[in-house]
């Protein structure tokens, strides 16, 4: 009997126990849901990046230049870290000039958030109103997409976003200098739908290999002159643009590019 | 297992590599395209016998400079510095080194050449991609030596066309009402020049009042109001030949004549029985017919560019608006609901668009709206301006516009002024004296 009571004493004490452990990860649970979306917002930020992250990473490239030269053709490609460059046995005078160098062009606080993974507060405080309004640009053009077509676009879009997509910022980048490039031929009919794909292929500095109409055949098809000026300025844009304004890695990403031109908006405005 | 799993990633992995990147590029610069006009190279023997006959030093130049001046006026095209040009006209055109035009932003090149044969004008002229590196267009022209204003404009209605797609309006004229002497007292002819103001010619003496002088849409005929003994009279003048004809005596006030648009037909409006109506003419028959029958005043008649519709104003609503109906008469519609009052609606080449005028508080506006009245769009204000007409491709509007008299009655004046459907490119007309009620005719080389 008492041997009874010892067992029941005994798994009782043990399902209290049990539930005394796992409670309290079942009430935690609602306490990790805001850090999930923070971790939202800094994929978001991370996408948007800073807008002069591409600046930064421009002067990055030419200091690893400069380097390159001064020091050796060993000195590492990829990773720029300024502790390890400094501790390679160099002349002093040369490697003032290198402080100096990057004293004069880079904002330290620029590079520290390319190079490091700064802390959320940080990020927030370098998020700007021009990076806000990419944002918003970014979600009308998908929110347009998923309204005009099926579920097949979110994947696309969700390939993007998880296997090789440009950034807000990269691409934001990359139309801001096609913009000006782009002399819109102004005698074209709004009305009409003319929509111009062209596919390049492009060489890691953002020069190009090859450009391609992809509606190619409209180009010579008599009643489509207005398709071939719109093709035809879009070509001069992409020519005029050269080496394009890709990002320094992944190259692998982006080797292909489509660009759609589309001057209805403008055009109507 | 292993030879499974690697199957499924060789499966997967190209699918993933072959997710194309697209980007959207919805917006560019409205910056007038770089284009560098070479002049037109000449050979001495040539450049010699047009000094002979036309008594201009070089040819070439010359019809090159019509070209430039043609773009630039277009707002649409930035003509290049010639000081900058690298390269000699005569090799630019065989084979133009396409880095030398890069360097200086050129993004389109006009080369040409200009030869006298057999008592002729021979031009040549090749139209570059500078940035392709490929020719684009190349024609020739043989024609009269005097004809060399024409053969520039008719180079950049080709170049136009090539560039921006739709058709070019340079190879054009138009006709308006010269006018002299003080406001109270004056003179006032028919006059005709180039659109780019060369070339100005009277057409009549100034004994007589003209008014409204109306291009037909498909020939150089044109139609106009002239007071005869203080009774209104409808022209009809053939501008190649000079002939007139009265194409009748109408009672009362007439307005504002106009060609249908197979130029068989003029519209306009008179007034019987102290009502103004819109009535239609046959020009083969002289029949005319009665298309609005309503005790408001109805004027100021144009058709649609394919001849089903009419748009006039009217008072019926109480102030002066604009109407569309049916080329016989029927289902009228309102179309202008802004504040003001509108008037002298005349319909786009194009058809999309109606231009009118609109007085609003004072102030005179040239505007635009689609035929069924919406997407108004005011393109210039002042103190008095009106009377818009078409270029041949819809895009671009001329009017006049008249100045304030001072406290004296001083200071009056009458230009003609053109501005484009963006409302940007307002610009004035040149022409020999003051003028009013412009009327662009359709392209000559047509």
């Amino acid at each position: 009997m008492n041997r009874n009571v010892v067992i029941s004493f005994g798994l009782h004490a043990f399902l209290v126990i049990i539930t005394a452990m796992s409670l309290p990860f079942l009430a935690k649970k609602p306490i990790d849901l805001p850090p999930i979306i923070s971790v939202e917002l800094i994929q978001i930020t991370d996408k948007t990046n800073i807008p002069f992250a591409p600046k930064a990473k421009k002067i990055i490239e030419k200091i690893k230049e400069k380097e390159k030269k001064l020091v050796s053709e060993q000195a590492p490609p990829k990773m720029v870290k300024k502790e390890k460059q400094d501790s390679i046995p160099l002349p002093d005078e040369k490697i003032k000039k290198i402080k100096e160098i990057k004293e004069e062009k880079q904002n330290p606080e620029k590079v520290e958030t390319e190079i490091k993974q700064v802390s959320e507060f940080e990020k927030k405080d370098l998020f700007d109103t021009s990076s806000i309004s990419a944002l918003i640009d970014k979600s009308k053009v998908e929110n347009a997409e998923t309204n005009k077509k099926t579920d097949k676009i979110t994947q696309d879009q969700d390939e993007k976003i998880d296997f090789g997509g440009l950034s807000l910022s990269e691409e934001d980048a990359l139309k801001a200098q096609i913009f000006g490039c782009w002399s819109i031929p102004l005698g074209l009919p709004y009305s009409k739908n003319l929509l111009v794909r062209i596919k390049l292929q492009l060489k890691p500095d953002g020069s190009i290999i090859q450009s391609e109409i992809l509606d190619h055949a409209r180009m010579n098809k008599p009643g489509q002159e207005f398709y071939k000026v719109l093709a035809e300025s879009a070509l001069r844009a992409i020519k005029l643009c050269q080496p394009l304004r890709v990002p320094s890695t992944g190259y692998e990403k982006w080797k292909e590019l489509q660009l759609n031109f589309d001057a209805r908006e403008m055009l109507e405005g | 297992m292993l030879f499974r799993y690697l199957l499924i990633v060789l499966i997967i992995l190209p699918i993933k590599a072959f997710a194309l990147i697209e980007v959207d590029i919805t917006r560019g610069n409205l910056n007038p395209l770089p284009v560098a006009v070479s002049p037109l190279s000449i050979d001495e023997k040539s450049k010699s016998n047009f000094k002979k006959i036309l008594k201009k030093e070089d040819l070439g130049s010359e019809i090159s400079a019509v070209v430039e001046n043609n773009l630039r006026q277009s707002g649409l095209f930035n003509p290049l510095n010639k000081n900058a040009f690298l390269q000699k006209p005569d090799i630019a055109n065989l084979k133009p080194r396409f880095e030398d035009w890069n360097l200086i932003k050129a993004q389109a090149l006009i080369t040409g050449k200009v030869t006298f044969v057999d008592e002729k004008l021979r031009v040549e002229f090749r139209l570059w991609d500078v940035l392709a590196g490929k020719e684009m267009m190349a024609l020739a022209f043989t024609t009269v030596p005097s004809n060399w204003r024409r053969v520039g404009h008719i180079i950049t209605d080709k170049v136009y066309q090539r560039l921006t797609g739709e058709d070019g309006y340079f190879d054009t004229r138009i006709i308006y009402v010269s006018e002299k002497g003080p406001k109270t007292n004056r003179i006032k002819k028919l006059a005709i020049m180039d659109q780019d103001g060369f070339n100005n010619k009277f057409l009549t003496l100034g004994n007589e009042l003209v008014l409204t002088p109306r291009f037909s849409p498909t020939n150089q005929m044109v139609t106009y109001l002239s007071y005869f003994r203080n009774l209104p009279r409808v022209y009809l003048l053939d501008i190649e030949t000079g002939m007139q004809e009265v194409v009748g005596d109408f009672p009362g006030m007439t307005f504002a004549p106009r060609f249908s648009p197979d130029g068989k037909k003029i519209i306009m409006s008179f007034a019987k029985d102290g009502n103004s109506d819109i009535y239609t003419m046959d020009l083969e028959n002289r029949i005319v017919e009665r298309i609005t029958n309503h005790p408001s005043i109805d004027t100021s008649p144009s058709y649609s560019p394919d001849g089903k519709y009419i748009t006039f104003n009217s008072d019926r609503s109480g102030y002066q608006q604009i109407y569309v109906m049916n080329s016989s008469g029927k289902n009228v519609k309102r179309i202008s609901f802004g504040n003001g009052i509108y008037g002298t609606p005349v319909w786009s080449p194009r058809g999309d668009l109606i231009a009118f005028t609109k007085l609003h508080k004072g102030k005179f506006y040239i505007g635009v709206m689609r035929t069924d009245g919406t997407g108004e769009r005011l393109l210039t204000e002042n103190f008095y301006q009106e009377a818009p007409s078409w270029s041949p491709n819809g895009r671009v509007l001329i009017f006049y516009r008249e100045t304030k008299t001072n406290s004296k009655g001083e200071g009056f004046s009458a230009k003609l002024w053109s501005i484009d459907l963006t409302g940007y490119n307002e610009k004035m007309v040149n022409t020999e004296t003051d003028a009013s009620d412009p009327s662009w005719s359709s392209l000559l080389s047509n």
